[in-house]
C-alpha cells in the first residue's frame, strides 16, 4: 500500500510540472498582457502613456524577461509558498486566495453535507419501494431539482425570503457582522446562513446523487449476497445497510475527489447571485483581465487539488473496497 | 404422537403477478419432508423447485406471492406453526432465516458479500441467531469453518470470499448455513456451479454433515445422478405441480409416471447437449402429463399424478 501511495505521489509530482507548463503557456497566449490593458484603460480615461513609463511597467513584472525565464521565476517561486503579485487588486496573491478558499471550502462542505443528508435517504426509499407513490413522487421532486439551474433557484431564494419575511440573504454574513473583526457571535451568523448557499449549490448534485443511488441500490438489491444474508437472519434495514448499500455507494466514493477542484472553479454564477465571496468569481476576473499571476495561481491551485482529490478518492475507495485494494 | 415429518407441505400455491400477467408458479403442491432424511426434488428449469425452497423460507419476494395452502412445520426445539399463516413481523420468520432453516444457494461465486472477510459472515449468521459475544461467534466460526474442510483457517479466517476459489466459497456458504445448527438444511443445486471433481467433495461434504448432525435436507436438484448419490426420498416436480413422490429406490428403478421415465431416460451420456430435451419428449411420447391429475396413493409413502 505504501509503496503504492509513493508510485502515486511521483506520477503527481510530474504531472503536476507537466500541467504547470502548460498553464503558463495558456495564460500567456491571449494577445497582450497586464500592460497592454493597462494602458488601454488609460487611455480610456483620456491619459497617455510615455515608452519610458511602458518599458518601466514592462521591467517592473518581470514581462521583459524570455518567456521561459518568466516561467522559471513564476514556478520557483511557487514552490515555496509566493503566488506572486495581482496586479488587480495591487495585493500580492497569497492575501487574496486563502481567504476565498476556506469560505469556498465552508460552502463547499455544506454543500456536500446537505446532499447526502438527503439524498441518502430519499434514494434508499426511492429503491427499496421501486415504483410505489412515494418513488413517483421523490423522481418528479429530484428532476425538476436537476432541471432548474442553481443561481435560478438562488434568486427565487433570495426573493422569497425577502418577500415573505423581509430578510436579505445575500453575503455570509448578516448586515451588523459585515464588518466587524471576526468572533464567536460572527462565527455563529456566519454557520446560521451557511445553509442557504449550501442547499443552493448543493441541490443540483443532490438530484443526481438520489437518482444514482437508486439506480446503484436496485442493481445491488436482488443480487444472490443479499439473499444470502437474508436467509441468514440479518435483518431488513440492517440488510440494506450493510450489504447492497455498501457495495452501491462505491461510485461516489471515486467521484469525492472530484470535489477538491469545484473549490477552485465552481458555482461562480451563484456566488455573484448571493453575493459570496468565493474564489469562483475571481478566477473569472483574473482571466478577463489577464491578471497572470492571480490566474496562474487558482489554475494551478485547481490542478493540485484534483489530482490530489483523486488519490484521496482513491485511497478512500481501496479502504472501501478490499477487491480495489487487492489487485 | 409426534409426526416423524419435519415439513408437511398441502395445496401449496403461488403465483407471480407480472405486466404481462399472472404465472402460477406452483399450484396445489404437497409432500412431506421426513425427519433427518434427504429428500430430493428434482424437475427441469422452471418446474417451481426454487419457488418451494422460498416459500418454506419465506423467502418469496414479489411479484411473487403465496396463495394458497400451508407448510407446517415441525421443528423439535419449539413448537410447531404452520410457516405460511405467520406475519411479516412475526419474529419467527428469523428462526426460518438461518435459526431452525437455513439455505446453501446455487451460486458460491456472488453468494458471498465482496467487501466482508469470511470469518465475519459466518460469525455475523450466529450473531443475528444468539446472544453471544463477537469473539465467542468468532471461535464458533472458526470451528464451523474447519468442520466443512477449509484449510489453513488462521489465514483463510481473514480472508475476502473473492480470495476463495468457487468449491472454497461453496464450503464457505455450507459453513454459514450450518453454524446454527438447523433443523432443515436446504440446499438449491448447490453443485451446478462447480466443475464435477469439486461437485463430489461438496456433495461428499453435505452428506457426512447430515449424518454427524442428523438434520433434515431438502436437495433441489435437476441431475438424477446426484439423486441417487445423496436422497433418501424424491419429489418429481414439474410446471409447478408434483407428478411423483417416492423413496430413491422406488422412483429410480419403478417410475410410474411417463414423465419421471422421461427424465430418467435423459441422463446425460454421450449426446451432444440439446438432444437431452428431445429425449425426454421422446420417452415421455404421447402420455398426458400436463393436465394436472390430484396426487393419489399407490403404496405407503408413494404417491402419483395419473388419471
Amino acid at each position: 500500500m505504501l509503496h503504492y501511495v509513493i508510485k502515486r505521489m511521483g506520477t503527481m509530482v510530474l504531472t503536476l510540472a507537466f500541467i504547470s507548463v502548460i498553464v503558463f503557456v495558456v495564460i500567456q497566449l491571449p494577445p497582450g498582457d497586464i500592460v497592454t490593458s493597462t494602458l488601454e484603460r488609460m487611455e480610456a480615461s483620456g491619459m497617455q502613456a510615455s515608452d519610458e513609463y511602458v518599458q518601466n511597467l514592462r521591467a517592473r513584472y518581470n514581462l521583459d524577461k524570455p518567456l521561459f525565464l518568466q516561467y522559471l521565476n513564476w514556478i520557483f517561486n511557487f514552490v515555496q509558498g509566493d503566488l506572486g503579485y495581482s496586479y488587480i487588486y495591487s495585493k500580492p496573491v497569497n492575501e487574496l486566495v486563502w481567504e476565498r478558499l476556506g469560505y469556498t471550502l465552508l460552502i463547499t462542505i455544506s454543500a456536500v453535507i446537505f446532499t447526502w443528508v438527503v439524498a441518502v435517504p430519499f434514494g434508499i426509499y426511492s429503491a427499496v419501494r421501486q415504483y410505489s407513490i412515494g418513488d413517483y413522487f421523490i423522481t418528479v421532486v429530484a428532476l425538476v431539482g436537476l432541471a432548474t439551474p442553481n443561481f435560478l433557484l438562488a434568486l427565487l431564494v433570495m426573493f422569497f425570503a425577502w418577500e415573505w419575511f423581509g430578510i436579505s440573504i445575500g453575503g455570509l454574513y448578516s448586515m451588523e457582522f459585515r464588518d466587524q473583526p471576526f468572533s464567536i457571535p460572527k462565527l455563529f451568523d456566519l454557520l446560521s446562513r451557511l445553509w442557504i448557499p449550501g442547499s443552493v449549490v448543493g441541490m443540483g448534485g443532490t438530484a443526481v446523487t438520489m437518482r444514482i443511488l437508486r439506480a446503484n441500490l436496485l442493481d445491488e438489491l436482488n443480487k444472490p449476497y443479499v439473499v444470502t444474508a437474508r436467509a441468514k437472519g440479518v435483518k431488513p434495514i440492517k440488510l440494506i445497510f450493510k450489504y447492497p448499500l455498501r457495495i452501491a455507494i462505491n461510485p461516489f466514493i471515486s467521484t469525492l475527489g472530484l470535489l477538491l477542484p469545484t473549490l477552485i472553479s465552481g458555482e461562480a454564477i451563484v456566488s455573484m447571485v448571493l453575493n459570496l465571496p468565493t474564489t469562483g468569481r475571481m478566477l473569472l476576473q483574473a482571466l478577463l483581465a489577464q491578471d497572470m499571476y492571480l490566474a496562474g495561481s487558482f489554475l494551478m491551485l485547481l490542478a493540485i487539488l484534483t489530482v490530489v482529490g483523486m488519490l484521496i478518492s482513491d485511497l478512500v475507495l481501496a479502504w472501501s473496497d478490499p477487491r480495489i485494494r487487492y489487485e | 404422537m409426534m409426526t416423524d415429518n419435519i415439513l408437511e407441505i398441502r395445496k401449496l400455491g403461488v403465483r407471480f403477478r407480472t405486466d404481462t400477467g399472472i404465472t402460477n408458479a406452483l399450484n396445489d403442491v404437497n409432500f412431506d419432508v421426513p425427519r433427518g432424511k434427504v429428500t430430493a426434488i428434482v424437475g427441469e428449469s422452471g418446474s417451481g423447485k426454487s419457488v418451494t425452497a422460498n416459500c418454506i423460507m419465506r423467502l418469496l419476494q414479489p411479484p411473487g406471492e403465496i396463495v394458497s395452502g400451508s407448510i407446517q412445520f415441525n421443528p423439535s426445539r419449539t413448537e410447531s406453526f404452520d410457516v405460511v399463516a405467520i406475519g411479516e413481523r412475526d419474529p419467527r420468520i428469523y428462526d426460518l432465516h438461518g435459526g431452525l432453516i437455513s439455505m446453501v444457494f446455487q451460486e458460491p461465486m456472488t453468494a458471498l458479500s465482496p467487501v466482508y472477510r469470511v470469518g465475519n459472515q459466518v460469525a455475523e449468521a450466529i450473531l443475528c441467531h444468539r446472544d453471544v459475544s463477537k469473539d465467542a461467534a468468532m471461535v464458533e466460526a472458526h470451528d464451523m469453518l474447519r468442520r466443512v474442510g477449509i484449510p489453513d483457517i488462521d489465514t483463510r479466517i481473514q480472508m475476502y470470499p473473492f480470495e476463495f476459489s468457487g468449491g472454497m466459497r461453496q464450503r464457505v456458504v455450507i459453513a454459514m448455513a450450518l453454524v446454527c445448527n438447523p433443523e432443515v438444511l436446504i440446499c438449491d443445486e448447490p453443485t451446478t456451479a462447480l466443475d464435477v471433481t469439486i461437485q463430489a467433495e461438496i456433495l461428499t461434504l453435505i452428506k457426512d454433515l447430515q449424518e454427524e448432525l442428523s438434520n433434515s435436507i431438502i436437495f433441489i436438484t435437476h441431475d438424477i445422478g446426484i439423486v441417487a448419490q445423496i436422497a433418501d426420498y424424491v419429489v418429481v416436480m414439474y410446471q409447478g405441480r408434483v407428478l411423483e413422490i417416492g423413496t430413491v429406490r422406488q422412483v429410480l428403478k419403478d417410475p410410474l409416471h411417463p414423465y419421471t421415465k422421461g427424465l430418467l431416460a435423459a441422463i446425460p451420456g454421450n449426446v451432444p447437449k440439446n438432444v437431452r430435451l428431445s429425449t425426454i419428449a421422446t420417452a415421455v411420447g404421447d402420455a398426458d402429463i400436463t393436465t394436472p391429475f390430484p396426487l393419489k396413493e399407490v403404496g405407503e409413502g408413494r404417491l402419483v399424478s395419473l388419471p
